[in-house]
């Protein structure tokens, strides 16, 4: 069922929720939680619809915050509401023009779900200074962002990890959970002490920076950064004192483990699609703080290592930036 | 080499999931219904998922003329068709170069050097660590053969001091069909591996819902202090089949309804509705209150009263004709197994005295429904007159745990309108609806468990003799009756056990 609501009102949609639902035989599911996206008109369809798949596993009510033309004058709200085409849950798209795009927060809150999580995700990389103290990140528990889409990925997750605060995380850390389970299923085996070890990946990528700081946060040695050409990150090598343990990814797809006095092994190491990650995220509502040990190592190396992100994007490479940017939201980065 | 924790895992990060170490699966049986429908795509899942190890590798093990190609042919296939999760062509591609094949007879100990030969040359060329784990997906007659020939062949232990990797053995139900039987089969099990090797899979325990019974109980408030006879006026456990036999007659026939899931489902079932709050949720605590309740179990004296089964007839189920019991392909005419069994259990402890627990199972029945249902005591007072509350009945609280797995509260409500009449009502809380297509079949999660080595879900040998305790008398005295009742197929069941409900003014939940 597709509801257009043109110039409306919170009361409105409300309304037509209540209405839809009783149409529908009554509400179909118990939604768990409520999702806000922020986002603009270009990149709502593809984070519409990984919310619509992770809505499987999570049914919710999906609030679709997309303003247009703030410099307008008058303020105008329009609603789209989709429910029960889909799958569970309910979506609606608010578009906000003029003023009210600035005061999103008084449209979204008489929405929420009563009494369950909400959680706000910034899927494009207008990433607020401070999520937590942001209109529509203060009404959330959990708050998930994505500096690999940003424009200057590095500087942004360094500044989101300064200021960092329960319930914050971001995709560059969902990206690695699959990397980070296979370091730590393969140093669930005996292994001998380990002295260091390294990363490497795309010159540009805050999730290889990430990996790096939580290796260096966990074992408590030095892990130093490689480029590579990517995609992604390639490959993590830890020094042990009876010699390496690699795992490589050249190709993104698949890794090769290499131990020392074992055999190479091989497994699949995909990387993952958006709704996936999305799905990860609202799994855990707590915060997650091993993703902030993780990044506030990383800030604090970032800052040690120069004022300004290094080498982030010079001229040359800023159109392929972006394009690759957008392609963060295909089969993911990480 | 370090015996320190690893680094890497910490309790607060939540998101790595629990993974296999490096291991070889060794499958009997590969050639079978289960094998092609559950274990191979579980394998997959488990694999797609990043659950599996590096190198993890698995060995098919039949009487068939096949080489490594055509196993990893069928299991392509059964992936293919039974995986819940999407394929992919570089997951199918490590998981397959693990695949081999070990033709052979159960009785021939030259197949099973060559097996031995075969893991070894894993350890070798797949850095599996000598760890193994044997799933027996094999007629229950075959143990004892499979099992010598293992320790015969030195499968069964590590070869050097026992420093060399895990054995585990998987068996599946039945574990034996009564009580004498099920001690044969776990003395001979245990002539080579220790109780803590043995996982035996009732993959009803590894459902969801099942494992949320616990959630639901221990986690909340609401419910623990009317979980009792202080509130509860009966419990009402039911796995009803809208199928027949199938083509399981050969294992289906002189086991009967009984012995095929009251003995581990439903009474497992039970267990976890009726036994009190573990000191943790550690396998030993959990196994610990099982075991507590199920001796406290009490079968009925007169078992004429408390007990029914019966046969499905020929009929129309569903918009299908079908066809009775006695004239499915490879049944006796004479036979007396029943297809259908409800008994009436009692359990002697303070919580649960004097509340009876009503067990159902059938084939052939109206739908396909399992669930535990707590059904309340009337309230001992109503300030309605008689004629407002006519239509309200007891209060019930369902655990349905499939299909459409959920939980549902039935209550009385007002019916709209000017006058006071109060009716029952359904509030539902579906789980299910959105969990089925991401949350794990169960055997995912069983055969994850037997890998790592975690044993809560896993019923104990103690349990299982338990049960056969419980059901015994009673296959006893239904071996002693001349007749067993036929009952209309897509129907509700003999009406021997309506009489049953009857006889205590109760009725058991339309299905």
């Amino acid at each position: 069922m597709n509801i257009d609501l043109t110039d409306t009102t919170t009361r409105k949609i409300q309304d037509a929720l209540t209405q839809a639902r009783h149409l529908m035989g009554g509400p179909a599911v118990g939604m768990v939680l409520t999702l806000i996206i922020v986002t603009d008109e270009s990149a709502q369809y593809d984070a519409v619809r990984a919310a619509t798949e992770a809505a499987r596993e999570h049914p919710c009510r999906v609030l679709t915050v997309i303003s247009r033309d703030s410099r307008g004058s008058s303020s105008r709200l329009d609603a789209e509401i989709r429910m029960g085409e889909t799958g569970p849950g309910e979506t609606v798209l608010l578009r906000m023009y003029g003023p009210l795009a600035d005061h999103a927060d008084s449209v979204v809150v008489p929405l929420l779900m009563q009494d369950t999580p909400v959680v706000t995700w910034w899927p494009g990389g207008k990433v607020p200074k401070i999520p937590a103290e942001d209109p529509l990140g203060r009404l959330a528990s959990r708050r998930v962002t994505d500096s690999y889409a940003a424009r200057d990925r590095l500087g942004t997750l360094a500044r989101l990890a300064e200021e960092y605060r329960p319930g914050d995380t971001d995709f560059t850390w969902t990206r690695l959970t699959s990397w980070r389970t296979l370091l730590a299923a393969t140093l669930d085996q005996p292994y001998a002490e380990i002295l260091s070890g390294s990363v490497s990946g795309e010159p540009d990528s805050p999730s290889a920076e990430l990996l790096a700081a939580w290796l260096s946060v966990r074992l408590g040695v030095k892990v130093s950064r490689e480029v590579s050409d990517g995609p992604g990150i390639t490959g993590v090598s830890l020094k042990t004192r009876d010699g390496d343990i690699e795992i490589s990814r050249p190709d993104g797809r698949v890794a090769t483990l290499s131990r020392h006095g074992q055999p190479d092994r091989q497994v699949s190491l995909m990387r993952r699609p958006m709704a996936d990650l999305l799905a990860e995220e609202l799994r855990r509502l707590d915060p997650d703080e091993v993703y902030e040990d993780a990044a506030r190592r990383f800030a604090k190396e970032q800052a040690a290592a120069g004022e300004p992100a290094p080498e982030p994007k010079a001229e040359p490479k800023k159109g392929a930036g972006r394009s690759r940017a957008k392609a963060a939201d295909g089969p993911d980065a990480s | 080499m370090s015996d320190t924790p690893n680094p890497l895992r910490d309790p607060r990060d939540k998101r790595l999931p629990r993974v296999a170490g490096p291991s070889v699966l060794v499958l009997f049986g590969v050639t079978g219904d289960l094998s092609r429908k559950k274990l191979l795509p579980a394998i997959y899942d488990l694999a797609n998922r990043g659950l599996l190890p590096p190198g993890f590798s698995l060995v098919g093990f039949a009487r068939r003329d096949w080489d490594h190609q055509d196993f990893r042919q069928i299991a392509y296939e059964a992936v293919k068709q039974h995986a819940r999760t999407p394929f992919r062509e570089d997951v199918w591609t490590h998981l397959a170069e693990g695949m081999h094949f070990v033709p052979g007879e159960f009785d021939d100990p030259g197949a099973f050097e060559a097996l031995a030969m075969a893991v070894k040359e894993l350890d070798e060329s797949r850095g599996t660590g000598g760890n193994y784990a044997f799933y027996l997906s094999i007629p229950p007659k075959f143990f004892p053969q499979v099992v010598e020939q293992l320790q015969r062949s030195g499968l069964a232990h590590g070869d050097d001091a026992g420093h060399e990797g895990f054995r585990r053995v998987v068996i599946e139900k039945p574990f034996g069909h009564d009580l004498k039987s099920a001690v044969e089969l776990n003395d001979t099990v245990h002539r080579v591996f220790p109780e803590e090797s043995i996982f035996r899979i009732d993959h009803y325990l590894g459902k969801e819902t099942v494992q949320n019974i616990l959630a639901l109980r221990f986690a909340n408030t609401m419910f623990e202090p009317i979980w009792n006879r202080g509130f509860v006026d009966h419990v009402q456990i039911t796995m009803a089949e809208d199928i027949g036999i199938g083509g399981r007659a050969g294992y289906y026939d002189g086991i009967g309804a009984a012995r095929d899931v009251i003995q581990n489902h439903l009474l497992q079932l039970l267990a976890l509705t009726a036994m009190e709050e573990p000191t943790s949720f550690s396998a030993e605590a959990v196994r610990a209150e099982k075991a507590k309740v199920l001796s406290s179990v009490r079968v009925p004296e007169d078992l004429s009263l408390a007990t029914a089964h019966g046969q499905y007839s020929s009929g129309w189920q569903g918009g299908v004709r079908v066809k009775g019991y006695l004239e499915e392909d490879g049944i006796p005419a004479d036979s007396r197994t029943e297809t259908y069994a409800a008994v009436k259990l009692e359990i002697d402890n303070r919580r649960w005295a004097g509340v009876p627990f009503y067990l159902r199972t059938g084939k052939r029945l109206s739908r396909r429904v399992s669930e535990v249902a707590l059904i309340f005591q009337k309230a001992p007072h109503l300030p309605f007159s008689l004629t407002d509350t006519e239509e309200l009945g007891q209060n019930a609280l369902v655990m349905r745990v499939q299909p459409d797995e959920g939980i549902t509260v039935r209550f009385g409500s007002k019916v709209p309108g000017t006058s006071m009449e109060i009716r029952d009502v359904n509030m539902d809380f579906a789980y299910g609806e959105s969990f089925t297509e991401s949350s794990p079949e169960a055997y995912e999660r069983l055969l994850l468990d037997v890998l790592i080595g975690d044993p809560p879900l896993f019923p104990r040998q103690e349990e299982v003799e338990l049960s056969w305790k419980i059901l015994d008398p009673i296959e006893e005295y239904w071996s002693g009756s001349r007749r067993i009742e036929q009952y209309k197929s897509g129907g509700y069941g003999p009406d021997s056990a309506d009489e049953l409900m009857a006889r205590d003014g109760r009725a058991w939940r339309r299905l």
